[in-house]
């Protein structure tokens, strides 16, 4: 059993989706959901553990060997991206249950759940496989429940979100397949492992460059990194709550890993950051991605729309840490990709509960919450510190190896703008905070009041764990640090 | 011991909530808190002065950057005036909260009981994170109270504060704080600095300026604008918190970092810090002179506060052994000094109405013993015998001298002489000046105040007793200062002896 865990990470919500959309009844549709989620959390860790103790996990499916046939190939990096998102599975899945009863219409809610695994099993297969056209098959999967869970959302405009997501996103899948294509052509491989040692003989070919270049655009335009981003804002503010909490900490930290396997992996190091300057080019767009996109926060009325500018912002620093071309700077991009899962994460699922008692989550409707809904607040303000960096979270230790990785390049000015960004950070999160600790409460007497424990529990596992992770972060720094340097070192034996 | 001294405030906190309903029980557990933590500041202090170094590993966030406490000469002497004013504090609001009528007491106490433990932790950390944590925990634990009227006014001060006190640790502070990770590998404080060797040249005036300007809570010029605005606190909150807790905290870890992070010989060898000894001396000469146009007592008294808390920066930036004694025995001094004068003004306040120092005229013959308690203060700040203050003028103009800095003796002798006429004007217009008339205040608490202006002290409510009794307590301690400075000088002889 335990040898098949690679492909069960897959097959579990493979087959969970079409029992949910058969099964036509809400809550039977919900309880299996939670549990294929709860099972790949499962699979995960126990891929981790098998992968820390014992090295890389090579599966060829279906017994056909591999460059032949596919190949699921599980090492430490990707081990930790399949546990950091099946861990969000696990954590939205239960507050699922009842912020979509109350957001999206009751007969398409089995249709919702089985979406919802289809695109967790897209997220889960693009991380797991290691073939090249696999990962463009998933990221179709993972793409197409993806806008159906946007276009359910309650508003009208989550229709024209989707539809831009779709566009967007499209555009991004082609020019993904058409650099596979250009690859293959190259090499003709699709294995992973293959066209890393492969490559390297054909490395001055204009086709392998331009190959590398329609990859970055499309990797680019899936993890939303500025200018490319315009798909995200909408969709992340219109989506049902619980979409855009599983959204936000998850599709984006699976594109940013794609990036770094192909770019690291795939090409290796010398050639991305030695022959096509890779951290050039993605230096200045990290800090304009940072500075402007906080700003642009700082003056939305929808927090929802100001925690989807802060995760263009936010991406900004994944995509900074690998600019760095370290192994700190790796490992910052790596921890921020987990931490800032579980920061966002808690912040989108406090505006569920939000959404769930008022309606809206204009910053005007949130004044007086504080006292109305202290525990979906409180929830919000600790998400808020870790956005911020404060010590003793989350968001502290990633901000602190990427400031050290800064400085080790001694790129102080970078280090500088980081730091302000997070001021930046603090104004944002500090406009909501007052709204709802120093204004009145405006709404009706009976609407206002704290949400379901069903909605706060979960939100609170991930705060507890914003806080665990930001107190006790050896095991995840641990991990982060190994995968970075196995990112840097290329592919092992 | 260590691990004690910052669960007992946070247990004090949560007694404090528990007997919320019952005012007088709950002002009793804070008392008895405040009690508690001083004996056990005192047990550090006899297991410090006899040379060891009790320390505690809290947890491990980051590996190699673990939360721990060790407790030094140092950082004993800031524990040991913060507990002990504490408990000196707690006595003080209770009667001045009850006089003045604040709402929210027990939130105030909590609060105030939370921001003891930060600057527990603050005064023990072991290394520069774990300052820098208890330093941002202090910078929200307080917050609360200086919003505590909840009025515009002070929710505008309340930004101000946390805006600049965030602003300048998180964009320089921390930035000085990983700089100086990834030059040494290691946070740790250690005699004679842990940068002594590893670091030369330009880096070492700019990231000593990132630390000085980056700990805002030592209020340099021109991130001071915050201490101003926290005035729009309780009156407790400003004296303990503000002239004492936080901003000590501030000039506490610039000290701090300047002996253990940097060490003295070596900045003293790089000449790293003479630029930012001006700009400490043009704190203290701009502060003083702004002082002087303000007409609300507090708001003078909390300028008076920039200007001396740079004294305290001067002495580290002099990096000598003299400039560090002085510095440090001037948060001690000042620290009895200016909360005595704080507690004098929020008495004026509760008792007579007035908040302004032209509307002082003559109160001083109807209360006399604040406004002889304020005299004493003031003698103290200034730096004259027979007070307390008196010695860490001293040992700052010993060291100026010994740095070859004769402008800045200069310096200190035209800004005592400033503070001399800035704050003397306020007894002496007490004593000798011309009553404006209408005795007893106006307003809706006109009459209130009136008529228990009257009583056994001549001047005060019966519930000021317990303000009163704190009032002499620490203007006595200034002149006891001024005969028994040993505890101070020798822990500080302990950090940098001459």
């Amino acid at each position: 059993m335990s040898t098949h865990l690679p492909v069960l990470q897959v097959v579990v919500p493979l087959l969970a989706a079409p029992v949910c959309a058969l099964i036509r009844n809400a809550r039977a549709a919900a309880v299996i959901a939670v549990l294929a989620s709860w099972a790949t959390l499962a699979i995960a860790l126990s891929l981790l553990g098998d992968v820390m103790s014992a090295g890389v996990i090579s599966y060829a499916l279906g017994d056909w060997v591999p460059p032949i046939g596919i190949e699921y190939r599980v090492d430490i990096v990707n081990a930790w991206v399949l546990v950091i998102v099946s861990t969000i599975a696990s954590a939205v899945a239960p507050y699922m249950i009842t912020s979509v009863e109350d957001e999206v219409e009751r007969r398409r809610i089995p249709l919702f759940y089985a979406a919802y695994l289809l695109c967790l099993c897209g997220l889960l297969g693009i991380t797991v496989t290691g073939d090249v056209f696999n990962v463009f098959v998933f990221l179709e999967i993972s793409s197409l429940s993806a806008y159906a869970l946007i276009a359910m959302g309650t508003r009208r405009r989550a229709l024209t979100a989707a539809f831009r997501y779709l566009v967007m996103g499209s555009v991004g899948a082609t020019f993904i397949v058409i650099g596979i294509g250009l690859l293959y052509v190259m090499t003709g491989s699709l294995n992973m492992a293959d066209l890393a040692v492969l490559l390297p003989e054909v490395w001055d070919s204009r086709t392998v460059k331009v190959a590398y270049g329609f990859l970055g655009v499309g990797f680019c335009l899936k993890l939303a990194l500025f200018p490319l981003h315009l798909w995200l804002p909408n969709a992340y503010a219109f989506a049902p709550s619980a979409v855009t909490a599983f959204m936000a900490s998850t599709a984006t930290k699976v594109a940013v890993y794609m990036l770094l396997r192909f770019f690291l992996t795939i090409f290796g190091a010398p050639f991305s950051f030695g022959v096509m300057a890779l951290d050039r080019v993605l230096l200045p767009l990290a800090l304009v991605a940072i500075v402007s996109m906080s700003l642009v926060a700082i003056f939305q009325v929808d927090v929802k729309r100001l925690l989807a500018y802060s995760s263009v912002a936010q991406i900004g620093y994944m995509v900074l840490g690998l600019s760095f071309a370290s192994v700190t700077g790796l490992t910052a991009t790596l921890l921020h990709l987990f931490n800032h899962a579980l920061m966002k994460g808690a912040l989108f699922m406090a505006m569920g509960c939000v959404v769930y008692r008022i309606g809206s989550v204009h910053i005007d409707a949130m004044a007086g919450l504080g006292k109305r809904m202290p525990w979906t607040m409180a929830a919000f303000v600790l998400g808020g510190l870790s956005l911020v960096g404060v010590p003793l979270t989350v968001g502290f230790v990633s901000k602190w190896f990427l400031i050290l990785g800064a400085l080790e390049r001694g790129w102080w000015p970078v280090a500088v703008i980081v730091l302000l960004a997070s001021v930046l950070a603090l104004v944002y999160v500090w406009r909501v905070v007052e709204a709802a600790y120093f204004r009145p409460y405006e709404g009706d007497e009976g609407v206002g009041v704290e949400a379901p424990w069903r909605l706060l529990v979960p939100t609170w596992a991930l705060v507890g764990a914003n806080l665990y992770f930001g107190i006790n972060a050896v095991r995840t720094a641990q991990v982060a640090e190994r995968a970075a340097e196995v990112l840097m070192t290329g592919v092992g034996p | 011991m260590l691990g004690l001294s910052l669960a007992v405030p946070v247990v004090g906190a949560g007694l404090i909530l528990l007997l919320r309903r019952n005012p007088n029980a709950r002002e009793a557990a804070s008392l008895v808190t405040a009690g508690a933590l001083f004996a056990i500041v005192l047990r550090v202090y006899a297991a410090v002065s006899e040379g060891g170094r009790p320390s505690l590993v809290l947890a491990e966030p980051i590996p190699g950057l673990p939360l721990a406490l060790e407790a030094e000469p140092l950082g004993v002497l800031f524990a040991l005036i913060a507990s002990f004013l504490w408990i000196v504090t707690t006595m003080y609001s209770i009667g001045y909260m009850r006089g003045h009528h604040e709402k929210n007491q027990t939130r105030f106490y909590l609060f105030f009981a939370f921001a003891i433990a930060s600057v527990m932790g603050v005064a023990f950390a072991g290394n520069l994170f774990t300052l820098f944590v208890f330093y941002e925990v202090l910078s929200l634990t307080t917050f609360p109270l200086v919003t505590h009227a909840g009025t515009e006014k002070a929710k505008r001060a309340g930004r101000v504060y946390l805006g600049i006190l965030f602003t300048t640790s998180i964009a320089l502070q921390l930035l000085a704080i990983v700089w100086t990770y990834a030059i040494t590998g290691t946070l740790d404080f250690q005699d004679g600095g842990i940068l002594n060797g590893e670091a030369a040249g330009a880096v070492v005036p700019i990231l000593l300026g990132l630390y000085v300007f980056g700990i805002g809570k030592a209020a340099v010029m021109p991130f001071h604008r915050w201490l101003p605005a926290a005035m729009v606190a309780p009156t407790p909150v400003s004296a303990l918190l503000h002239a004492v807790a936080v901003v000590k905290a501030g000039v506490f870890a610039v000290l701090k970092v300047t002996v253990y992070v940097f060490g003295i010989d070596f900045l003293g060898a790089e000449g790293a810090s003479v630029w930012l000894m001006w700009v400490a001396a043009a704190t203290i000469i701009l502060g003083s002179l702004v002082a002087f146009t303000k007409d609300n007592l507090k708001a003078r008294l909390a300028y008076s506060t920039v200007s001396q808390l740079s004294y305290v920066v001067l002495g580290a930036m002099l990096a000598n052994s003299w400039g560090v004694i002085g510095s440090g025995m001037h948060i001690a001094m000042h620290a009895f000094g200016k909360i005595t004068l704080f507690f004098c003004a929020g008495a004026i306040m509760v008792a007579a109405h007035k908040s302004e120092v032209s509307q002082l005229g003559g109160l001083g013959r109807r209360m006399p013993v604040t406004f002889a308690a304020f005299f004493i203060g003031t003698l103290s700040i200034v730096g004259l015998p027979p007070t307390g203050g008196s010695w860490s003028k001293w040992f700052l103009g010993v060291g100026s001298l010994e740095a070859g800095q004769v402008g800045l003796v200069a310096v200190l002798m035209v800004s005592s002489l400033l503070s001399l006429a800035y704050l003397m004007e306020i007894p002496l217009k007490g004593f000798f000046g011309k009553a404006d008339g209408q005795a007893g205040g106006h307003g809706g608490h006109a009459d209130h105040g009136s008529a228990d202006a009257h009583d056994d002290h001549g001047h005060a409510p019966a519930i000021l007793r317990w303000s009163m009794a704190a009032i002499v307590t620490t203007s006595v301690a200034c002149v006891i200062l001024f005969v028994y400075p040993e505890p101070f000088y020798r822990l500080m002889s302990m950090v940098a002896g001459p």
